[in-house]
């Protein structure tokens, strides 16, 4: 009943449509319309409540209480911050370059929002289960940094011109790791479908046959969301922050909300690639496969804040160094030694 | 309906909701403007000369190397997604593919291009 929960709302609209008698086509519009109200829902809520969340794992690592006055235990914090964000002036530099200014936090979330189209939540819970689904999703999701650099360029202000430049220099290096980590996991799957890399993994997850594409992976992916210990993008004792520095009300809202969201989307994906997606660990088939989704990507969400609160923020010379001598090297040496145990399996009858 | 079709509804849709987002905060908003509060944040200091400027070429260079990699990889992806079906043949194809690129890659660290000056 719970298992089939989402999937039979979505059938249930279906057959609901079916009976109006329109075009299959418009219903099935209509239907991904659903959807999509149904993922952007689930994003709003899931980043106000990681906004609270960051900040209570914050004051207990550093044994403080964090929010708790606006609603019973400060729940209502980041709600009553977002009332207040909206209705802030966004004030636009004289010198900006107005119209980029502003298409910037309008086009921040694109990228993101459309990732989330071809993540599976549970079974048969992807919105488009698209062939090329891992493809697609490294595509649209490396786009975020054309917006990162048209706000920081746009804002005419010099903190924000390095901000965008350290954005662009580091998510392009980081984008290789990150690629190229995945590859180990893709041939085993021998698949870009989501639900077929989940299905590879009912027996076995991929962080136990691909433990350092994982690290590669994670690694990559918390740079690329620039989170600590990799956020000298928006280093606050150096660059205020970065290219969000012109930014106010609304407009830094959006860029707050994508970055939550870009946070989701490595977890979930790393909760697909290597945790085995929505397949229940230890045989607990009675609690919903979404319901194991969004627990494994909430325990790496935790690790995300955790490292944010346990390390300090790294070098810039560090930080390239790191991705193009260390990661690239590693990840290229992986996908050699999978290829070779995977023949030398097929050799011996696997 | 086709995959792209749904797509193209995200794309749309998310741009709707970005759009809307500014727009609401620009109708809601206060907007009382005043030459000091429009210049550029820089700790109260007044900006010394131009900020588009030309930027120092190392951020060049890993975007150069960048590309050269990111090819590659789109290369890669059909491969592995295929390596099973694929005999001894292609895979040895491929590490002599990859041997090429790690000796860019060695030649580019020899050069100097990977330090940051």
């Amino acid at each position: 009943m719970l298992e089939n929960l989402f999937v039979g709302i979505a059938d249930w609209l279906r057959s609901l449509l079916g009976g109006l008698g329109t075009p299959v086509e418009i219903n099935e519009a209509i239907v991904m319309l659903v959807k999509l109200v149904a993922i952007l829902v689930f994003i709003l809520i899931n980043a106000l409540w990681l906004v609270y969340m960051e900040r209570k794992v914050a004051a207990y690592m550093q044994a403080r209480i964090g929010p708790n006055r606006v609603g019973p235990k400060g729940l209502l914090q980041t709600t009553a911050d977002i009332g207040k964000l909206i209705s802030k002036e966004i004030v636009i530099p004289g010198k900006a370059d107005k119209v980029v200014f502003l298409l910037a936090p309008v086009l921040i979330f694109v990228p993101t929002l459309m990732v989330f189209a071809v993540i599976p939540f549970g079974k048969n819970m992807a919105a488009i289960d698209m062939n090329i689904g891992v493809f697609y999703l490294l595509a649209i999701a490396s786009l975020s940094t054309l917006f990162f650099w048209m706000g920081g360029w746009a804002s005419n202000s010099k903190y924000s011109l390095i901000g965008s430049m350290r954005v662009v220099a580091q998510m392009v290096s980081y984008e290789l790791p990150l690629v190229l980590g995945l590859l180990g996991v893709i041939m085993i799957a021998g698949s870009l479908k989501m639900s077929d890399i989940i299905a590879a993994q009912e027996h076995t997850w991929f962080i136990f046959t691909q433990p350092i594409a994982f690290l590669i992976y994670f690694t990559a992916a918390v740079a690329e969301t620039n989170r600590c210990p990799f956020d000298l993008v928006e280093g606050e004792s150096e660059i205020i922050a970065g290219p969000y520095t012109e930014y106010g009300g609304m407009a830094f809202a959006m860029f707050f909300l994508a970055e939550y969201a870009n946070i989701m989307v490595i977890c979930a994906m790393a909760t697909i690639m290597f945790l085995g997606g929505w397949h229940a660990p230890f045989g607990l088939d009675f609690i919903p496969s979404w319901v194991w989704f969004f627990l494994k990507m909430y325990a790496l969400i935790f690790v995300v804040m955790q490292l944010r609160w346990t390390y300090p923020r790294i070098r810039v010379d560090q930080l390239m160094g790191f991705s193009w001598k260390v990661l690239v090297p590693l990840a290229l040496a992986n996908i050699f030694i999978t290829g070779i145990g995977m023949k030398i399996y097929q050799a011996i009858g696997w | 309906m086709s995959d792209w079709a749904g797509v193209f509804i995200f794309l749309v849709v998310a741009i709707i909701f970005g759009a809307g987002g500014i727009v609401t905060a620009f109708i809601i908003q206060p907007r009382r403007n005043n030459p000091v509060k429009l210049e550029e944040y820089e700790c109260g200091l007044p900006t010394v000369g131009p900020t588009w400027v030309q930027f120092r070429t190392s951020y060049f260079l890993y975007a150069l190397l960048f590309v050269i990699f990111d090819v590659e990889t789109i290369y890669l992806y059909p491969w592995a997604v295929k390596f099973q079906s694929l005999g001894l043949f292609a895979f040895i194809e491929m590490i002599i593919f990859i041997f090429i690129l790690v000796v860019g890659l060695w030649y580019a660290w020899k050069e100097g291009a990977l330090e940051w000056k």
